[in-house]
């Protein structure tokens, strides 16, 4: 989130599209209800079905999965015809006026440097065209037709109201009804909120659905400010803390990045990273990468991390690809891994095409379960009739299973959405021989490294050498690991200049990461979360919630990164002079000397708004990107591609052309390209949700949730019922080109078909909770239908629009 | 009637309907006892002669069902004594000389008179209501069954028509009290040929001179 | 003394009154049900489950979200999902924790045959002390909303309590301290009903010109009340009924049959120990038998 739970009470319109709040944030939604309550705000559904969410909506438009570029685009196409658009915030805090290369081309639904081959674009083109000062060229005037105003104009020409209702089978009165009450938002009196998790993640063109999102956001003058911003409702209870500590395969904690094999040089590593400013005065924050850098490597490998070594920059792996989930499945398919080790998590249910995991799962020599449960993953081997058709005698796989505790038997912190690191304490024993996470990890760790100790290795350096300083070794504690993160001081740390002024002394929690240094001084094994453990002791801990201004900024409840901050880009909710644009919304000003407010600003104190400095102070230009340059593996500009399994066939925006069906740069390997279904076979479209009663795979253990949702079931439309002749409540049968579940069919009007390019689609809602362990009634695993193919950025499954055919049983 | 007309008693009951009536008559007073309690709060009190509110309401639809059944056999063998005559209609045209003993001036009666035969009837009706609105409230078993409608209705029923069959026993208990020598009948299972003379005289000749079974 | 909060206003199978000097200035309580605000999410069914200790069967999916599909005896409260089409064609999902309304005038007291087995408290809770439960099930006979259910394990009579035994401690029921969204409220009557003339208000403003306040005056009001987008057709919420009273059948197998059936009972007693004051035995004397002894010998 760029803003955080408690602020979308401030919203007067709140969207949530490609997410389905009501039902699986059932507790954050309750700020929707505040806003609602006391902002009079409305709140406007998007969603293929009629959710828990819509129930509650003031405006529910009805949407085909996988369109929401679409509709999206429809919408910056409206705000900029119907000149709907926040015109100084535009102009001043995005790239409107920056001017972008002349190879620069986009056609028929490609980009420029596409090699078909690869999948893969050659992104030279997409950048910005720089003066002679090495600074990017702009016109203020936005006339030049180069400028990124002007491109995204001509970009979402195409993007009708036809096409919306076509294309996503959203009536055009629906759509254009949505894009008014968003246009509504465009003066600095109105903010929109948008809310949204997997249905807009869950696509292979998952990230650059979020991205139109944003760029809406970003018209409407709705990023930076209170009740606003683009709000991920994440999953688990502490998914943002796996991505803040850098869980993903290529990622290092706090953002930074793994190098990849072609990186050997320390130097060249950081200075990829440590981006100059791009416009003139601009702070372009990353340039202290190196200060993040050393004091994660001076945490794990203390002494060991020296500037000869370059602070152990050799100990890093070096990525020859990326190692995420598919990956790993694909490699383990092809007989490529020996061990897996899974810790909370539950593959076999999670991931897609569960018969290609099985058979992956299979030629494992060893698989470790750290879990305080029995998961479909860790008894992958046992027979369960149809649910789970295994030959058991055939699998030698041998499985380890790990007791683990849970949340409630530790302590710890926890990151919600909304950013802020909550401490908990430990409120039961753990049962029978659970132990902990890190307790297993660290016993784990000591076997190996007595193993590398005594019987050496490839390289054993990188395990000796790890700092393990916790007073007990074999459980290091949460507090130990807390104050880790949030970082320390190693030797005095003297003001740069006056060396004879000691600002911090060795051995100090660290206050921000603005005390950081690149010399080997401080530690921080996470540098976003610098100052949540400080001299003061553990904010994380903080219990007021006083709310002096009245607009939900607790500044001392918990702690929040960066640096306590609640609302990111908050500069951007104030005009040039530094005057908020709405006094009710009062995040922060600039008062002659400093910027004050009711939240930590996100900026440079003193820094005079007057000299000019961008509100996007990560960003090397200053201000917000609609053009993302080479960030993004499919375009600059978001495009609408097919799902990859696509009733049509084709794609709407660029019919005739064959390689822009599907996302171009999407994450497939060959035979999983080779399992798609056709729209001939499998002619309905499936999608997959949660409901309220269940935690994915896992709450069909416990008995309260199972007598809420006791049993395996399917939605599906009237009309669709009708067509194949099943009575609500009866068995149905749904195949994918991968499997088939059968389940309990339920009949709903809150599925409605769609007419999409003239013909009809139906489509089908399939929750995922079901399995064949547990109490409540063993089902099939929904992931026995979808496909393995990727969002090309985040490699994150296509869960969410996938072809299927239904049957009566 | 003294025991030198011992041999000349007139067999009204058998020993088999006088055992079958009694226990009618033991399950009716349960029945009314703890049906009483169930009805009105000022009664509840009896529920404890049934061991409690809990026994008092699981016993009494049993004994329900057996005093229907009992009742069934005994009003099955006597279904032929209670054909209406047209003396039975003047009977009761006259029930103001019932009331008031002066038989002398009443048609002859048959086995029955009409009164009784009107009460015959009655407890017929009575306890086929009674039985199935009986089983309509029996919760227990049959709560699936039956709507609520239903189930109120039958409630009312089932209370109304106990009503009536209570009332309609009370005359019947009175009566047998005022008549002396119809206990004697159900109990004993003979009645002196005066007493038969007297109240069913039809009955009276038609069995005349037929000398008492039990010696 | 109980506690305040418990006194007692009305008990089951009770013919004298109960203790009633004290009488609590804040009048009865109530449990407000916004439907508009509510989600389905259920999350106070668990709380009920877990602060009763009420565990029902892992039941079967039959084609609705509405699980447990019904009350049971240990499910003392079920959200019922239906699904509406509007006039203007536009779909609602209507969601309706449904449970005990809290009468003020309890069908189930009046048809209660039990002593204190159901009591209604002086704040408007009714309650039932299954200690004294006798299982007949009148209660579910005498109930105009099909609340209370009778449990196969032990024979007696379940619903929700509206938690008295939290409220008698000043605490609002779990149902309402669980609601995620607010969409359940609890305090006094009188409060909860300025509460919901200012969702009304809201509602109108989002164009549910029938919205409204559903505390049906046909059994006294009720001290769980909700508000509706459509308080025009209550039945639109999964049958809620739309003037619910206690059925005529049970008012007067409960109130006038009553009386009139005990003095049937004693004037027919009475007047056959009358007419025996009166008119004596009928006695069978010498002269019937001399006479019954003629006409034998006639043969
Ligand atoms: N009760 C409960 N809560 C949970 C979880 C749980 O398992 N149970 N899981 C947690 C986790 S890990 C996560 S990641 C979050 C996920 O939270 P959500 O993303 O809200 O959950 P989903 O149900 O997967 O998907 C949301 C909605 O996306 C819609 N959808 C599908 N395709 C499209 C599309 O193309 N466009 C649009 N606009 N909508 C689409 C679906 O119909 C669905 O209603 O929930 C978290 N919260
Ligand atoms: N088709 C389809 N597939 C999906 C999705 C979808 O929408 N559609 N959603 C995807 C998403 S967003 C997610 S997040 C995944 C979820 O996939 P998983 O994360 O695999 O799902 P969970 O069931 O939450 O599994 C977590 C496991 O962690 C265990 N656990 C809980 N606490 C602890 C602990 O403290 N320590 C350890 N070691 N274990 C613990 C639980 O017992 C459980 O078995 O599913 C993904 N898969
Ligand atoms: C014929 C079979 C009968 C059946 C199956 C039956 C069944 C029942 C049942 C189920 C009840 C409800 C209480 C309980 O569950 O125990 C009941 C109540 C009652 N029964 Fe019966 N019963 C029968 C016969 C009778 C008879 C013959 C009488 C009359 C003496 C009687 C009088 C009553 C009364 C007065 C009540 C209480 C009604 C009330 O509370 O309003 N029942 N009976
Ligand atoms: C509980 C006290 C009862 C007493 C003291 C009692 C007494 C008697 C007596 C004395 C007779 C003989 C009358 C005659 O033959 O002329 C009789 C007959 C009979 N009784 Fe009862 N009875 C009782 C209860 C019942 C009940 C509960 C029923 C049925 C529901 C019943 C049904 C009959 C019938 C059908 C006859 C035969 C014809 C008649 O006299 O009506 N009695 N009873
Ligand atoms: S907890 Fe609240 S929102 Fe959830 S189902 Fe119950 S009443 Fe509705
Ligand atoms: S709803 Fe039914 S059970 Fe609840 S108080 Fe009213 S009558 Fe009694
Ligand atoms: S079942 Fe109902 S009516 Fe009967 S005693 Fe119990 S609470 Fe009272
Ligand atoms: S008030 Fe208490 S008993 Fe009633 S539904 Fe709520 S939690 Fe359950
Ligand atoms: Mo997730």
């Amino acid at each position: 989130m760029t803003n955080h739970w408690v602020d979308i009470k401030n919203a007067d319109v709140v969207l949530i599209m490609g997410g389905n709040a009501a039902e699986a944030h059932p507790c954050g939604f309750k700020w929707v209800t505040e806003a609602k309550a006391h902002n009079n705000a409305k709140l406007i559904v998007v969603d293929p079905r009629f959710t828990r969410s819509a129930s509650v909506a003031d405006f529910y438009a009805p949407i085909r999965t996988g369109t929401d570029i679409i509709f999206l685009g429809g919408v910056i196409k409206y705000l900029l015809d119907n000149d709907k658009i926040q015109h100084e915030y535009v102009r001043n805090y995005t790239d409107f006026s920056f001017i972008v290369r002349e190879d620069y081309k986009f056609e028929d639904g490609l980009y420029s440097g596409y090699n078909e081959e690869k999948r893969s674009y050659d992104k030279d083109s997409w950048d910005y065209e720089r003066g002679d000062d090495g600074y990017v060229k702009t016109d203020s005037t936005l006339q030049h037709p180069r400028t990124v105003y002007q491109l995204l104009k001509k970009h979402y020409s195409r993007y009708t109201p036809d096409m919306v209702s076509s294309a996503c089978g959203t009536p055009k009165e629906k759509f254009l009804k949505v894009c008014e009450m968003l246009a509504s938002t465009a003066g600095t009196d109105r903010t929109a909120t948008i809310m949204y998790a997997l249905g807009w993640t869950q696509h292979t063109i998952g990230s650059q659905i979020i991205r139109t999102g944003a760029m809406v956001q970003l018209l409407l003058g709705n990023i930076g400010v209170a009740g606003g911003g683009m709000n991920a409702l994440r999953g688990h209870s502490n998914i943002q803390g796996l991505t803040d500590l850098g869980l993903m395969s290529d990622l290092l904690p706090g953002y930074l990045t793994l190098p990849k094999d072609g990186e050997q040089s320390f130097d060249d590593y950081i200075g990829a990273r440590a981006q100059q400013p791009l416009r003139p005065n601009q702070l372009s924050y990353w340039r202290h990468y190196k200060k993040f850098h050393v004091s994660l490597m001076k945490a794990w490998w203390g002494d060991a991390a020296t500037a000869e070594n370059n602070w152990g920059y050799d100990y890093l792996p070096k990525l020859d690809k990326l190692y995420d989930m598919l990956q790993v499945f694909e490699l383990m398919h092809k007989g490529q891994v020996n061990g897996y080790i899974c810790q909370g998590f539950n593959p076999l249910a999670a991931s897609p095409n569960k018969q290609k995991q099985l058979e992956a799962l299979a030629k494992l020599k060893f698989l470790v379960i750290m879990d305080p449960l029995a998961t479909e993953t860790s008894e992958f081997w046992r027979n369960v009739g149809e649910y789970n058709d295994v030959d058991t005698a055939s699998i030698q796989t041998e499985v380890f299973r790990l007791p683990t505790t849970c949340f409630a038997e530790e302590e710890g912190a926890l990151v919600n959405s909304g950013r802020w690191l909550q401490w908990h304490w430990q409120g039961a024993e753990p049962p029978g021989e659970a132990k902990s996470d890190i307790e297993i990890m660290a016993l784990l760790f000591a076997r190996i490294r007595k193993l590398y100790q005594t019987e050496g290795g490839k390289f054993p350096e990188p395990i000796l050498k790890l700092w393990w300083p916790y007073k007990n070794p074999e459980f290091p504690t949460a507090a130990e690991l807390a104050k880790e993160y949030s970082g320390r001081a190693l030797t005095d740390l003297t003001d740069p200049a006056d060396s004879s002024k000691v600002l911090r002394k060795a051995g100090e929690q660290l206050s921000s990461f603005g005390e950081l240094r690149d010399d080997g001084s401080t530690i921080s094994g996470c540098w976003i979360y610098c100052g949540a453990w400080t001299q003061d002791g553990n904010l994380m801990a903080r219990r007021d919630n006083s709310d002096p201004t009245g607009i939900g900024q607790t500044l001392n409840w918990a702690w929040s990164w960066p640096a306590n901050r609640r609302i990111l880009y908050n500069r951007a909710s104030a005009d040039l002079q530094g005057k908020p644009w709405n006094p009710k919304r009062n995040l922060i000003s600039w008062n002659g000397k400093s910027w004050v407010g009711a939240d930590v600003p996100d900026f440079k104190l003193d820094e005079n708004p007057a000299a000019g400095m961008g509100p996007f102070i990560m960003n090397p230009e200053g201000v917000a990107r609609f053009f993302a340059r080479k960030s993004m593996a499919e375009g600059p500009f978001p495009e609408h591609y097919e799902p990859f399994e696509t009733p049509l066939g084709y794609n709407p925006l660029s019919p005739k052309e064959k390689r822009s069906v599907n996302n171009p740069a999407a994450r497939i390997f060959k035979d999983d390209l080779a399992a798609m279904g056709k729209a001939e076979q499998f002619p309905h479209v499936g999608t997959t949700y949660r409901l309220t009663e269940h935690f994915h795979f896992w709450t069909k253990n416990v008995q309260l949730n199972s007598i809420l949702q006791p049993q395996q079931f399917v939605e599906i439309g009237e009309a669709l019922a009708k067509e194949l002749d099943i009575p609500n409540g009866s068995e149905v049968k749904v195949s994918s080109n991968r499997g088939y579940i059968k389940a309990v069919a339920l009949v709903t009007k809150r599925i409605k078909a769609l007419t999409i390019e003239g013909k009809t689609v139906h489509q089908v809602g399939i929750p995922i909770h079901w399995g064949f362990v547990g109490l409540a009634k063993p089902g099939f695993l929904a992931n026995t239908l979808t496909p393995s193919v990727g969002d090309g950025n985040t490699q994150t499954p296509e869960s969410k629009s996938f072809l299927v055919k239904v049957e009566k049983v | 009637m003294n025991d030198l007309n011992k041999s000349r008693l007139i067999v009204r009951y058998t020993a088999s309907q006088r055992i079958n009536h009694w226990i009618i008559a033991i399950t009716f007073v349960l029945l009314a006892l703890s049906g009483l309690a169930l009805f009105h709060p000022a009664f509840f009190w009896l529920s404890n002669l049934f061991g409690g509110g809990t026994w008092t309401r699981i016993l009494h639809p049993f004994v329900g069902v057996l005093m229907f059944l009992c009742f069934a056999v005994f009003a099955a063998r006597m279904w032929g004594n209670n054909r209406m005559t047209k003396q039975d209609r003047q009977w009761l045209r006259q029930i103001g000389d019932v009331v008031n003993a002066r038989d002398e001036k009443l048609p002859e009666v048959g086995r029955y008179n009409a009164g009784q035969k009107v009460l015959y009837f009655a407890l017929i009706i009575f306890m086929i209501v009674l039985l199935i609105s009986g089983v309509v409230i029996w919760r227990v078993y049959f709560q699936d069954y039956f709507s609520v409608e239903t189930i109120r209705l039958a409630s009312l029923l089932h209370a109304l028509f106990a009503f009536l069959l209570i009332c309609a026993i009370i005359v019947h208990i009175y009566a047998g009290i005022w008549v002396k020598g119809s206990v004697r009948a159900m109990t004993r299972g003979t009645v002196s040929p005066g007493w038969a003379w007297k109240h069913h005289r039809a009955w009276f000749r038609e069995v005349r001179g037929k000398p008492a079974v039990d010696k | 003394m109980a506690l305040q909060s418990l006194d007692i206003k009305r008990r089951s199978a009770t013919t004298t009154p109960p203790p009633g000097i004290r009488e609590p200035s804040t009048g009865g309580v109530a449990k407000l049900i916004d439907t508009t605000k509510c989600i389905g999410c259920k999350a106070c069914q668990v709380a009920c489950m877990e602060w009763n200790d009420l565990r029902d069967e892992i039941g079967l999916n039959v084609g609705v979200y509405d699980n447990p599909a019904d009350l049971t005896e240990n499910s003392w409260t079920v959200m019922r999902f239906s699904e509406y089409e509007n006039q203007q064609g536009d779909l609602e999902w209507l969601i309706r924790k449904d449970g005990c309304m809290h009468c003020e005038d309890p069908g189930c007291l009046k048809a209660c045959p039990s002593p204190g087995a159901i009591i209604q408290y002086n704040n408007g809770i009714v309650d039932f002390h299954e200690e004294n439960c006798i299982g007949c099930g009148y209660c579910v006979t005498g109930c105009p909303f099909d609340v209370p259910r009778i449990a196969e394990k032990d024979h007696k009579a379940y619903k929700c309590t509206l938690c008295s035994d939290r409220v008698a401690v000043g605490q609002e029921p779990a149902c309402v301290k669980t609601c995620p969204t607010g969409a359940i409220v609890f305090g006094t009557k009188e409060d909860m009903k300025l509460h919901a003339a200012e969702r009304i208000v809201d509602l109108k403003s989002r164009g549910f010109e029938n919205a409204g306040l559903y505390d049906p005056q046909g059994v006294g009001g009720t001290h769980v009340m909700y508000v509706l987008h459509h308080a025009d057709k209550p039945e639109l919420y999964s049958d809620l009924p739309k003037d619910p009273v206690i059925d005529p059948m049970v008012s007067v197998w409960k109130g006038i049959a009553k009386p009139l059936g005990v003095a049937a009972m004693a004037l027919t007693a009475l007047a056959g120990f009358f007419h025996y004051i009166r008119t004596g035995p009928n006695e069978t004397d010498a002269e019937d038998e001399r006479r019954a002894q003629e006409e034998e010998h006639h043969e």
